[in-house]
Parts: C-alpha cells; structure tokens; sequence
C-alpha cells in the first residue's frame, strides 16, 4: 500500500506541475489574453494617469480625479447600503474581537484576572477573539469591500442588493451567536470551527445569499474580460462554501481523520478565503490609486492558478510530526514549498508597480496601508514556507512562533489591505470626506508599531520556547518562565493594534455622522 | 480569462482534488485500523469531562500528541508517553490534537499524575501547586461551602490559597467530570508496527537511513 500512496503523491505534485505548465503555455501562445489592455480595465476613459485616493489628496486633485463621478456613482450607488452595513457590522467585531485578544494575552501572563467568569477564561476568549476577527471582521469587511469593488470591475450595478443585505444580516447573527455558544462553553471543538454547527447553518445561509449577488453581477457584466480581483474573489466565494460544508458535516468525522479535516479546512479558510479577499482587493486598489496598471499582468494568471493549485494542499503541515500517515505530511510539505511561485508572481506585480511609483505611496494613506499590507502577504507566505520545511517546523511548531506567523498572514496582510480599502473606499461611497486625516495617519503608525511589537516578541520567544521544549534537560517549568516577559511584550503591541482599531471606530462613525460638504468641494 | 463558468469549475476542480488527497485517502487510510484492544471506551462521566475540556478551551495550550524520538526525545524524558499513533484516537470525536504546548502535552496525563486530588486543587488554583505556572484557574468549577456535604469531594489547599475563616472549597460536578477525563489519558500501551507505520515518520527516516 505504501507504494500505491507514494504513487499517488508523486501523481498529485505532477498534475500541480503540469497545470502550471499548461497556463505557462497558453498565455505564451496568446490563448488567454491577459494585457496591458486588459489591466486598464479598472481605469474609466481618462483616468489612468492621475492619482486617485479621497483619503489623501487636496481637495482639488480629488475634483480632477473625478471628473467621470456621475458614471461611477450610478454603478456604486445600488449596493452602497449593503457595503455600508457590512463595513458597520465588520468594524463592530474588529473592536469586540481585538478587545477579547488583548483579554486573552492578557491572561497568559496574568493567569487569576477575570478567572471567576467563565466567559473570559483563556480557552473561551482566544476563541471568541479568533472567530470575530475572522469571521466577524476578516469575512464581512473582505466581502463588504468585494461587493463594492466587483460591480466597478464589471462595470455593472450590484445585482439582488436587498439578498445581499439580508445575507449579510444572517452572516452578522451567526457570527455573534456562534460567539456567544463558545463563551458559554458551546462548541464543536474544533480550532476555526468552534461554532456550533447548527448555528452554522445560518452563516451558511447569510454567505450563499452573499456569493449569489456577485456571481449574479459576474453575469451581467457590461465588460468582456474579468479583471484579476474577480478571479480571486468569485472563486473564494466558491471555495468557502465548499470548505464549510464539508467541514460541519456533523457526525462525518472522526478521530485522526477528523484532525486531518480540521486542517484542511482551517489552513484553507486563510489561503483560499482570506487570502482571496486581502489579494484581490490589493490587485484593484493599488493599481486604481496610483492610476497605472499593473506591471505584467499575464503573470497574475501564475499567481491566481498556482494559489489554487498549491494552497489547497498545504494543511497537513500543522499535523508534521502526528499521527497521520508520513505521504500526506510531505505532500503538505512540498506544496508549501512550491507556494513560492504564486506569492512570487503576485509579488512582481504589486511591488514593482508600486516601487516605480514612490511617490504615490508617500502621498496616499489608503494606498500605504494597502502596500504595507501586501508586502507582508509576500513575508507571511515566505515565512509559511519556510516553517513547514520539517526541521524548522520542529522547532516553530507547537509554539507561539506559530502564533505570530498567523497575525503576520491574518493582520498585517488581510486586515492591513482591508484598513487602506476602507480609507479609499468609505469617501466613494459616503461623498464625505474623512474628518481628521491624522487620525489615519495615527492608526498607521499603531498598527506598524504596535504590529511589530507583537510580531517580534512572539517570533523571538516562541523560537526559544521551541528550542527548549525539543530539549529534554530543560525543565518545563524554565520554560514557562522563560516565555513570560514575551508574552508581557504581545499584551503591549496587541494593545496599540487595538488601539489603532479604536480609532479607526471613532473616525469611521464621525465620518457617518459627518454632514456632507456644499456642492463644490464634493469628493 | 473572459469566462465566468470555467472560472469556478475550474477552482472548485482543484479543491475538490485536494479534498480527495487530503481528507477523503488518509480517512480511509486509517480507518482500516481497528481501536487497538487495551484501549477501553470513555465511560458516561469521561465523556462528560471531554465536554468540559472542550468548553474551556483546554486544547489551545495542551496538545495530545506526544512526539516520536526520532524527532526529540524531549517528550518521552519529560513522561509525555511514547509517539501517537491513529489507533489511540478510536475513539475521540471531536479530535483534541491541539497545535499548541504552552503547558504540557496530555495524552498520558493520566498516567504520569494519577491522583484525582491533585488534580482538584491544580484546577482549582495551578499556583497552590507551581508558583511559576500560568494556567487559569477554575474557580467557577468548585463552590466554597461552610461545611462540606456527606458527597461533597473537598479540595486540598494549602494555607495560602484555603477560604478564610474555616470555610472549605468542594468540587463541583462539572470539576470531577473533568478529572475523570484526565486520568483515563493514558495511552501507555504497546502499539502495532503496522500501527507505527500510519503516523509520521517523516523524522524517524533521518536516522534509520542508513540501515535501508
């Protein structure tokens, strides 16, 4: 049998390999069209050329830049209340959720505070933290901002805007339900799928009556090609309902097979869900704020198919060293390795479009954020690589190492990208503009600071922690001991992150409150 | 690409490729295996405690999967108990693996700290035990009573950390059930070589290269 599995790994990596070169083939053969003419689909006549970030520029350049409103408002303006609610609802969980991080982090140092409620015990906080930001936050800003970016990309108003707003209505009860079982000591017990599957079944819902009103608009498309974000995002909106039926088939799973599931499951919610969501939003805004298209964008094509191909398969690696059979463990292994080539083909477009135009990252606070944000989508994916090599992983895994490589992917890639989509986006869609243009600048400097805090002190005390737990002369007790003043260091950046969220609330409620500016200065 | 249906059949294809290596073959894989005969079922108050275990969390610092030493001997030094393999989860639904050691791994627990007691009052306060230790404690799952009833299980505490005036801590039902769980993790069994053969080795086959 053994042969037989080692066959069909071998047979796994060759269809991964021969795919690849068949893409290679037709975009060398121009049988997939994918140009300079393509890219530009996002431009409007006359807007490629100028800069276009209402969250930064005068408010002259944002008059120039938008001579062409009145067309682009039309195909805003039938989902702008669903993207309104949604980025509502996101914002909401991004506070509760990092408020319930910095409890649990907290706690690790500081085991008797808040101990008598079981509500925010460490196992119960950590986890409602995770699954607010992810699902709460991540989730509902990702497609908050995929609804609003895809009928622009095909030039066609949202379709079904009231199922949308309705499915998100669903998504939002589920998330908070789903958090309030788990602080109740209701779960599946599974990481990533805590919630109860019955409650589930709503976000189920709420996501299918979502993904509906994007495939629907994808249909009615006033443009030939689909640009680059769409790929990404209908196929996330395909992947993760998959995923998630799958994974809350109750009573399907069991034991080790069940483990094996779980990490299929939870490593494809960050690369075929969140990851989707941070890259094709990267791929519009940074292209559309800088008014370039992107620097060669058949390589997109690379990037996209290779993610699939490659991403799907790499969730055993949190299993390296388990009690699952040695074929999947390599198989995850390798494909984690080969995620080399979609990140670096993803990381020539953006980058090098960037890096030929400094001085729109110095200008732009939506597009710094943004490129900040991608930037630490090429570290996070180098670094992923890297860990699942075994002799690395020995020492990373079962480590708060780990933890700091989930924030580098979860925080500083997808929620950074989401915070410069929210500053370009939320003046589109409101006509305001940003009350306190500091403020972005404050929430910034927060979440870099306070990022690279978190960051460090994990990387570098989970590296050590890993280093003594594979040594049997150290006791468990120095151990611990020796992890404290780390762990103290991530309540410190955790803190400035949420602190940086706070801000980002207040300004983003001040801006709705806001009265909208006389006809003239209009953004 | 121009077109929305190979687009989406395209990238569900790959998923579910990856789901038939992934899931669908190591599921079937290892369910040939039957649950190795020492291995004794939970009984009703374990499965109890398992729920508890899992309402609090316990799995994102405990993880229930010792390590090969091939990969360290770190694990079987430290009593953790000897590598895992697919058989000594027969019966675990949900699986409790876990993917973190901010406290020490589980599996044998119950047979490297066998007294029920000093689980008792490790819940109730880890401190009264390791004064460098950061698990939470569980006050929530005891009750400190005037007098303890004829059932009542009393926690031992040393001075520091006992009740004020004479009063004295009792476990509730949920704090047994959960130490009921804990000391039925034992897995110290031996297990199969074909057993052996279904878990990772990927670390085994750096030293045994040379003899193949």
């Amino acid at each position: 049998m053994m042969s037989t599995l080692g066959f069909l790994l071998a047979i796994s990596f060759v269809v991964s390999l021969v795919a690849l070169g068949v893409l290679i083939w037709a975009i060398v053969n121009k049988q997939i069209s994918a140009g300079k003419k393509e890219a530009s689909l996002i431009f409007l006549d006359g807007e490629a050329g100028t800069m276009d970030d209402p969250s930064s520029a005068s408010a002259q350049a944002v008059q120039d830049a938008h001579r062409f409103d009145v067309e682009r408002a039309g195909i805003d303006k039938p989902g702008a209340r669903v993207v309104l609610v949604l980025s509502t609802v996101s914002i909401f969980f991004l506070i509760v959720g990092s408020i319930f991080g910095v409890i649990a982090s907290l706690k690790l140092h500081m085991p008797d505070w808040l101990a008598e409620y079981a509500f925010t015990t460490f196992g119960r906080a950590r986890t409602i933290h995770l699954n607010f930001v992810a699902y709460g936050w991540l989730s509902v800003a990702g497609i908050g901002v995929a609804l609003w970016i895809l009928p622009r990309i095909f030039r066609t108003p949202l379709r079904r805007p009231k199922m949308a707003y309705m499915g998100g209505a669903l998504w939002a009860l589920g998330v908070l339900c789903g958090g309030i079982a788990v602080g109740s000591g209701w779960s599946d017990g599974l990481e990533w799928l805590e919630f109860p599957w019955q409650i589930d079944v709503i976000l189920a819902l709420g996501g299918a009556m979502m993904a509906w009103s994007a495939v629907e608009t994808a249909m009615h498309r006033d443009v030939h090609h689909i640009y680059v974000s769409g790929w990404y995002y209908l196929a996330g909106l395909i992947w993760f309902p998959i995923l998630f039926f799958i994974a809350n088939i109750p009573g399907l799973h069991l034991g080790v097979q069940q483990a094996t599931m779980n990490w299929w499951f939870a490593h494809n919610v960050l690369g075929l869900w969140l990851t989707p969501l941070g890259v094709g939003t990267a791929y519009y805004l940074i292209p559309k704020i800088i008014g370039k298209p992107i620097y060669s964008y058949s390589v997109s094509l690379l990037g996209f198919w290779g993610l699939a191909l490659f991403y799907s398969q790499v969730g055993i690696h949190h299993l390296i060293g388990g009690p699952v059979p040695t074929w999947v463990v390599t198989l995850s292994v390798v494909h984690s390795v080969m995620m080399f080539i979609p990140v670096i083909a993803v990381a020539v477009n953006q980058h090098v479009t960037v890096a030929q135009n400094m001085w729109a990252f110095k200008q732009s606070m939506a597009l710094r954020f943004v490129w900040t944000g991608a930037l630490m989508y090429t570290a996070a994916s180098f670094q992923g690589s890297i860990e699942a090599v075994r002799s690395v992983n020995s020492i990373t895994h079962f480590t708060h190492y780990t933890v700091g490589h989930a924030h580098l992917g979860a925080y500083a890639f997808v929620s950074v990208v989401l915070f410069g989509a929210f500053y370009y986006m939320m003046p589109h869609l409101t006509g305001k503009r940003w009350p306190w243009p500091k403020l972005i600048s404050l929430h910034y400097w927060l979440t870099v600071v306070g990022f690279a805090i978190y960051f460090l002190t994990l990387t570098v005390g989970g590296f050590f922690q890993g280093m003594e737990l594979l040594d049997p002369d150290v006791a468990f007790a120095d151990i611990t001991r020796n992890i404290l003043p780390y762990l103290e260091g991530r309540s410190l950046g955790g803190t400035m992150m949420t602190l940086g969220h706070i801000i980002l609330g207040i300004h983003f409620f001040a801006l709705l409150l806001a009265k909208r500016p006389a006809e003239g200065s209009k953004v | 690409m121009n077109k929305i249906t190979p687009l989406l059949l395209g990238a569900a294809g790959i998923l579910l490729f990856a789901t038939l290596m992934l899931v669908i073959l190591p599921g079937w894989q290892m369910r040939t295996a039957d649950a190795p005969p020492a291995l004794e079922p939970y009984t009703v108050q374990q499965l109890s405690g398992r729920e508890q275990y899992i309402a609090n969390g316990c799995v994102y610092c405990h993880s229930q999967q010792p390590r090969a030493t091939g990969q360290t001997f770190a694990d079987l030094a430290r009593g953790w108990g000897r590598a895992s393999t697919s058989g000594d989860y027969a019966y675990d639904s949900p699986h409790l693996l876990g993917t973190m050691r901010t406290g020490p791994d589980l599996l044998n627990v119950g047979a490297r700290l066998p007294s029920r007691d000093w689980h008792l009052t490790h819940l109730y306060q880890p401190r009264a035990i390791f004064d460098w230790s950061i698990m939470p404690s569980y006050p929530y799952m005891f009750e400190v009573k005037d007098k303890a009833g004829t059932d009542d299980v009393v926690v031992k505490l040393p001075e520091a950390y006992a009740p004020a005036e004479g009063k004295v801590v009792v476990a509730r039902q949920e704090a047994l059930d959960l130490v009921a769980y804990l000391l039925s993790l034992q897995r110290t069994y031996p297990v199969s070589e074909s057993e052996a053969g279904m878990r990772d080795r990927g670390f085994d086959a750096v030293i045994d290269s040379g003899k193949q």
